[in-house]
């Protein structure tokens, strides 16, 4: 199979117009176009006479592996030869045609949301395609096409023995007018899949073991210069006053441009850009975020937890939880809290941008989880139409959440529309981490209730933090959704149907700034209400893992995956000076549990984790060891979060610099992880976050198995374990 | 002007003596594979070979290459298929994908020393490159493998 996307062809699906598009390369440089416009019968895939398949995969390659695993749903229905098989970037950013549907039908690559999203899309697309060969064959054979059937890639007409590839019915099918109507029961049954539930290998690979794949920190365009950009400390601060006296006296420094929140050098290299950057002299204005500081502010959030008088925007109302709360005969209470954290995906930020003299075109070469996001934003910035402006997306050097977030691509033009020439704008690590978004601080506090005959009636889950939807939404220039989902995902604990729920979030006025991180909001409330539950089951003599299987009646999926990771983790076996602990968790309909295995260094307060077990369920798996792989790389992401990453504002200033002190979890910090995937007979769901969650809540239900002390904040740091554990 | 070897070919480049061998690759060679992580050497996706030995560019003044024979992940083998490349797709090690030039260049100076390193060995020696999307487990898997296919 061919490993890289290149420029193409494509045949516009009416009237069999040609139109010649370009598709930014992913992998190598972009090869000669076809001489000869394949076969199109949808907007989806086109069909070579010598029988390659090439299919649209809509979503951005951030590692997840979605641009193997969206084409495949597409050649399953259409029943391709997978080793024919060639995904390509979308030939044009048209929202209708390609967006994903969980989106409102725009390009989003984010909260596991593709295969989710498009599955049902792409397989009646695959379908559809299909039909469209059977007719064509049917008209020439003059035979009806219900005699006709398929092997991969292969039409075949059983009463007489005929066969004819795909490559040979794209040499004369003509794409219909009208595709055909496909219906559920026209898409194959589950049992019959060739492809989904079947592992492949990432067809991009190949390009990321050589160096060859480009990432948008690669673009090297003609005529380009480079741009450094000094943003402002804290959010919304403007530049006041500029001293570039010494930044321009560097060689090769060409330009000094003010943005609405920082201060550019252009120039002619990447390392003059970036030397002149750390001499500028900037004040910047006040904002609400000049004085922030993070640790003083969150015991204001733990405080405001702690005072129901203070009410928060219901994010889950079920039944009547203070009412029931208030009738309860023993209630329990505990408090959480987790500090900022950054995403640290390995590629800095960087965007190129090229914009015609008239201000109204654009050219953006750039790795997005958001392309509508980023083409609408730059489009009100031009004042100009979607359709001037031409991405070349490239392959994204993690993503996380980060890269939804489109400031670096916004300032590359305003930057290219200053200066009259391509700006490759580069991101240091330090401006990484400096100018981050963060996932928001927060402090909770929880309250369970019971009832007489000890069954759990009442759930509150209040959720202390500032508001990433608001934040993000003032960016965008939209209009921030009423609940903040981003925050509160996770905390309605679908699991464990308690009668009584609320979960609450009390927003705190915005000062740092915010994006989504991987595992969204899943990732702070798993820890909080799996903490608490774990420290409910202590206090009530009950085994964790009975306890929840007891809490979670009703709901055989959760119920399977906890008796799955008690028989891999071999529950009930003691260990000589390590423990284990349990987790749960529920993410947009996927579900999953853990076991971890710790133990701690009480002189040093270093905690060690060995092993981890986990079951997830995502629906049906339609990359089981990709979905095995994704589990475990969310699992080491997670280690970093809950050993020691953390960021600190003081003075509005983000403390930590660099990888120094900024310390994501490394090869020597990584236990076994041991991942099993249960698909089930339901709709995919997502699959690229869901080992995160699990990690602090199971990391700190071992640690008080094994010390009887509980850690109620992240990171789980050495010193604060140390004082925890009173050594 | 500084020369060296990149991948046995040579080079020369006029650019002051300070700037990082990384950026020279990178922006002024155009060999893109060699990735920026952190430029303090503390992520290692910029590893590069200096006669042999993997050393971090982004903190490598390219004066200190004078001379020098440098290999960068475009040259470990002419088409991929170095054992510990070929061990990488074997395991289906990389994510995102950003940091396993380092990862491999790294990897490779510790098999050109040790054919059978223990795991422990392993650990040791990747140790400083850092891999956000979390597949060290394969990464190990990857270097194990390629030390007994060879």
């Amino acid at each position: 199979m061919n490993t890289h996307l290149s420029r193409r062809d494509f045949l516009k699906d009416t009237a069999g117009l040609t139109l010649a598009l370009t598709v930014a390369p992913i992998g190598l440089a972009e090869e000669a176009a076809a001489t000869e416009a394949p076969f199109a019968p949808s907007v989806w895939l086109t069909i070579a006479t010598d029988g390659t398949i090439s299919i649209v995969s809509p979503a951005a390659e951030m590692g997840q592996g979605s641009f193997t695993t969206l084409p495949l749903i597409i050649a399953e229905e259409l029943d391709a030869d997978w080793a024919k098989v060639k995904p390509i970037l979308p030939p044009a950013w048209d929202d209708k045609k390609y967006g994903n549907p969980a989106y409102g039908s725009t390009f989003q690559t984010s909260a596991s949301a593709s295969v989710h999203g498009y599955f049902k899309a792409l397989r009646v697309a695959g379908a559809q395609a299909r039909r469209v060969l059977l007719d064509a064959v049917a008209a020439k054979w003059n035979v009806p096409v219900g005699e006709l059937t398929t092997e991969p890639s292969v039409v075949v007409h059983k009463p007489s023995g005929r066969r004819i590839s795909y490559g040979e019915i794209a040499a004369f099918a003509k794409a219909p007018s009208e595709l055909p109507k496909i219906e559920d029961k026209d898409l194959k049954p589950t049992a019959t899949f060739r492809l989904i539930g079947k592992d492949v290998p990432r067809v991009e690979l190949p390009t990321k073991v050589t160096g060859a794949a480009k990432y948008a920190m690669d673009v090297q365009v003609l005529g380009m210069v480079y741009a450094a950009v000094l943003q402002s400390p804290y959010p919304a601060g403007a530049p006041e006053t500029v001293d570039d006296v010494a930044a321009r006296k560097l060689p090769g420094i060409t330009d000094v441009v003010r943005l609405p929140d920082g201060v550019a050098v252009i120039g002619d290299t990447v390392e003059g850009t970036q030397a002149a950057k750390k001499l500028l002299k900037v004040t910047w204005s006040s904002a609400a975020g000049v004085s922030h500081d993070s640790e003083r502010a969150l015991e204001e959030f733990a405080a405001v937890g702690r005072d129901l008088a203070r009410t928060g925007v219901p994010y889950e109302t079920k039944g009547d939880a203070k009412g029931a709360m208030a009738g309860a005969v023993k209630v329990f209470r505990g408090d959480y809290r987790t500090r900022y954290v950054y995403h640290a995906q390995m590629e800095p930020l960087s965007a190129t941008a090229s914009v015609s003299s008239d201000g109204k075109s654009a050219e953006i070469w750039a790795g997005t989880q958001g392309a509508s996001g980023a083409l609408n934003q730059v489009a009100r910035l031009l004042q100009t139409e979607r359709a001037k402006l031409t991405l070349h997306q490239h392959v994204l050097g993690g993503g996380f959440g980060r890269r939804g977030q489109h400031e670096v691509i916004i300032d590359a033009v305003r930057l290219a529309k200053a200066v009259g020439k391509p700006v490759k704008l580069v991101w240091s690590r330090e401006d990484d981490i400096a100018f981050g978004k963060f996932r928001p601080m927060t402090a909770h506090h929880i309250e369970a209730g019971f009832d007489a005959s000890g069954k759990l009636i009442a759930w509150h889950h209040r959720v202390v933090a500032e508001s990433v939807v608001a934040y993000t939404a003032a960016m965008a220039g939209t209009t921030p959704a009423p609940t903040d989902r981003i925050v509160m995902k996770g905390s309605p604990i679908p699991q464990y149907p308690i009668p009584n729920k609320l979960a609450e979030h009390v927003v705190m006025p915005g000062r740092a700034r915010l994006a989504p991180w991987r595992g969204v909001g899943n990732g702070h409330n798993a820890f909080a209400a799996e903490s608490f539950i774990d420290e409910m089951a202590k206090e009530l003599g009950k085994d964790p893992i009975a306890f929840r299987l007891e809490l979670s009646e009703g709901q055989p999926r959760m119920q399977t995956l906890l008796r799955t990771v008690a028989e891999m983790s071999d529950w009930t076996r003691k260990r000589d000076g390590r423990a284990l602990g349990t987790a749960t968790m529920v993410k947009d309909d996927t579900l999953a549990a853990g076991v971890a295995e710790v133990s701690v260094d009480r002189a040093s307060g270093r905690i060690k984790v060995h092993n981890v077990w986990v079951a997830i369920d995502a629906g049906i798996a339609v990359q089981p060891k990709n979905i095995a792989a994704q589990t475990e790389g969310s699992i080491v992401y997670g280690l970093g979060h809950v050993l020691r990453e953390r960021i600190t504002i003081k003075d509005g200033r983000v403390r930590e610099a660099n990888f120094t002190d900024y310390q994501p979890a490394r090869m020597s910090d990584v236990p076994n992880i041991e991942v099993k995937v249960i698909s089930t007979d339901n709709p995919p769901t997502g699959a690229g976050e869901d080992g995160l969650p699990l990690l602090a809540c199971s990391v700190g239900n071992a640690i008080a198995t094994l010390t009887g002390v509980r850690l109620r904040e992240l990171p789980f740091a050495p010193e604060r374990v140390r004082g925890a554990l009173g050594a | 002007m500084v020369a060296f070897t990149v991948n046995g070919q040579r080079k020369e480049v006029g650019v002051d003596g300070d700037t990082p061998l990384l950026w020279v690759l990178r922006e002024h060679l155009k060999m893109t594979g060699t990735k920026f992580g952190c430029g303090v050497a503390a992520c290692g996706a910029c590893t590069v070979h200096v006669d042999g030995n993997p050393i971090r560019s982004c903190i490598t003044p390219v004066s200190l290459v004078e001379g020098a024979a440098i290999t960068t992940i475009e040259g470990l083998s002419p088409d991929g298929s170095h054992p510990l490349q070929k061990a990488w797709i074997a395991e289906q090690v990389p994510q995102c994908g950003y940091c396993q030039s380092g990862q491999i260049m790294q990897a490779a100076a510790l098999l050109a020393r040790n054919k059978n390193p223990s795991r422990d060995e392993i650990v040791e020696h990747m140790d400083g490159n850092l891999c956000r999307c979390g597949t060290y487990l394969r990464i190990i898997s990857a270097i194990q493998r390629a030390a007994r296919e060879g």
